[in-house]
């Protein structure tokens, strides 16, 4: 499994990666590998605001659709609209096809999220 | 959970298992795209072990099957399969199965996992004199080897004359790489291809010489996602989608397999009614227009007014378009005819389409 040193997770299998005061949102290979192939991406309009926790957007897989979470609080300045034509580059690589990039509006909720050794044991439990 | 015999081979190959109609099976192996695909175009070999096998024996074993199935099984030759319906008496669906004759007092009832123990009982319970019902599910290992290059594959293990077996026609004892086998062609894919019964014992030699000897020829696992996504694009109905004890045969577009003139059978007056009167919904395909992926259970509106629900939808792998199968009000299912699919809350568009989304080129 692939993860990324500089980059923070949720336990919803998302990662954030922060630039300033903005940060690019996406999921984990974790969850790209439990979700399979993924053939639709549903994402938000720019400028929802939300709350951490709050649902922002779909993934479906041949399997399952899966919500997705915003595991910190903003509003949404950029959505990766690639997804629409290309939904697998999410397997292909998770770390690159980013969701949404959010202007953070609490950047504090930053400290709950796990870094790179929390998250890998995490998974590890999670198997 | 039930393991078959294969579990440990599912382990191996890195299946990702979940639980199925009480069995611990592979959803996926490499991923259900790349499985569907080497189906549809090279061979995909299933596990299939957990489906149920009830043996229909004694004098009076045709007329009994006769009772219990929509399908016509008099005309039956000896060596010969027929897919069919099973009813209540108010026409809801039992289950489908699949009858194998191997004499006139001799059939092999093959019936899906979910349904294995309540078929059981629901034959038990309609049986006549001379007539001995058992549930030799725990007796065989069931291997699917489906996709254009089946036959080549197969023939390579075995010195009989594979492609005498017609579709929808079974031998036994057949000597596949030392194992005796009862083999069928008939599959729940849309592709060519066979069904292998076998004893439990044997299965997991037969699973590994078998991907052994088709590895040149592409053949690769293939998990309960592919099966699903393969037998949707033919559209095949799924027990418990397509047709449960609520929808009834005549509905999901089932008719050819119900033979009204063949004398009495369980559910023939309340099927023939539902014939001759019209039903009011029907089974339709149909295809997004809007972006959108349609699932089970998603409910299908026109106008804002509800006409019915999605029994099977997701993307069509060969296709490459997000289509469903829907039990539908009949003036909406004529092919062309726009419907909205209510996704999270949302109607989005689709139209009717023909059904099978897909049939292989023959020949």
């Amino acid at each position: 499994m692939k993860i990324k040193e500089e980059l923070k997770y949720s336990k919803e299998h998302e990662w954030v990666k922060v630039t300033g005061d903005k940060a690019y949102i996406g999921i984990t290979d974790f969850a790209q590998k439990a979700l399979g192939d993924i053939v639709f991406v549903e994402l938000p309009e720019v400028g929802t605001e939300l709350s951490a926790g709050d649902t922002f957007g779909v993934i479906e897989s041949v399997k399952a659709a899966s919500d997705i979470y915003c595991p910190v609080s903003g509003t949404i300045t950029k959505i990766n609209e690639d997804l629409n034509d290309q939904p697998e580059s999410i397997n292909e690589d998770s770390y690159v096809a980013w969701i949404i990039e959010v202007e953070l509006s609490n950047p504090s909720e930053l400290d709950e999220l796990m870094n790179e050794d929390e998250y890998e044991n995490f998974c590890s439990k999670e198997g | 959970m039930k393991k078959t015999p294969l579990y440990e081979q599912h382990v191996n190959l890195g299946g990702k298992i979940v639980e199925f109609a009480g069995w611990a099976l592979p959803v996926q192996y490499s991923g259900i795209l790349e499985e569907h695909d080497h189906v549809r175009n090279y061979a995909g070999l299933f596990d299939v072990s957990h489906m149920g096998e009830i043996l229909i024996e004694g004098s009076a074993a045709e007329k009994f099957i006769q009772h219990l199935v929509t399908n016509d099984i008099s005309n039956m030759k000896e060596g010969k399969v027929i897919y069919s319906p099973m009813c209540y008496p108010d026409g809801g669906t039992v289950d489908d199965i699949l009858v194998y004759k191997f004499s006139n007092i001799k059939y092999l009832l093959v019936v899906n996992a979910s349904n294995t123990e309540k078929d059981y009982q629901w034959m038990l319970s309609n049986s006549m004199d001379n007539v001995i019902i058992t549930n030799i599910t725990d007796n065989y290992a069931q291997l699917a080897l489906q996709g254009p290059k089946a036959l080549g594959i197969l023939k390579s293990l075995t010195n009989f004359p594979l492609e005498n077996i017609k579709p929808f026609r079974f031998e036994e004892k057949v000597d596949i790489s030392g194992v005796e086998a009862l083999v069928s062609r008939t599959g729940y894919t849309g592709e060519d291809g066979f069904e292998i019964y076998i004893s439990p014992e044997y299965a997991a030699t037969l699973w590994n010489k078998i991907l052994e000897k088709g590895k040149k020829e592409k053949l690769i696992p293939a998990g309960l996602g592919a099966r699903d996504t393969l037998r949707f694009e033919a559209s095949m109905p799924l027990y418990g989608q397509e047709i449960s004890k609520d929808i009834t045969p005549v509905e999901a577009g089932l008719t050819r397999f119900i033979k009204f003139e063949k004398g009495d059978f369980i559910g023939r007056a309340a099927l023939l009614s539902k014939k001759d009167s019209g039903t009011r919904r029907t089974l339709a395909g149909f295809e997004m227009i809007e972006r959108g992926i349609p699932r089970s259970h998603y409910d299908v509106v026109s106008s804002y007014k509800n006409i019915g629900f999605v029994t099977s939808g997701n993307f069509s792998p060969t296709l490459k378009k997000n289509i469903g199968m829907a039990l539908i009000d009949n003036e909406y299912a004529n092919v062309s005819k726009e419907i909205d699919i209510v996704i999270r809350n949302k109607a989005v568009k689709a139209k009717i389409m023909e059904l099978p989304f897909y049939s292989r080129k023959r020949g």
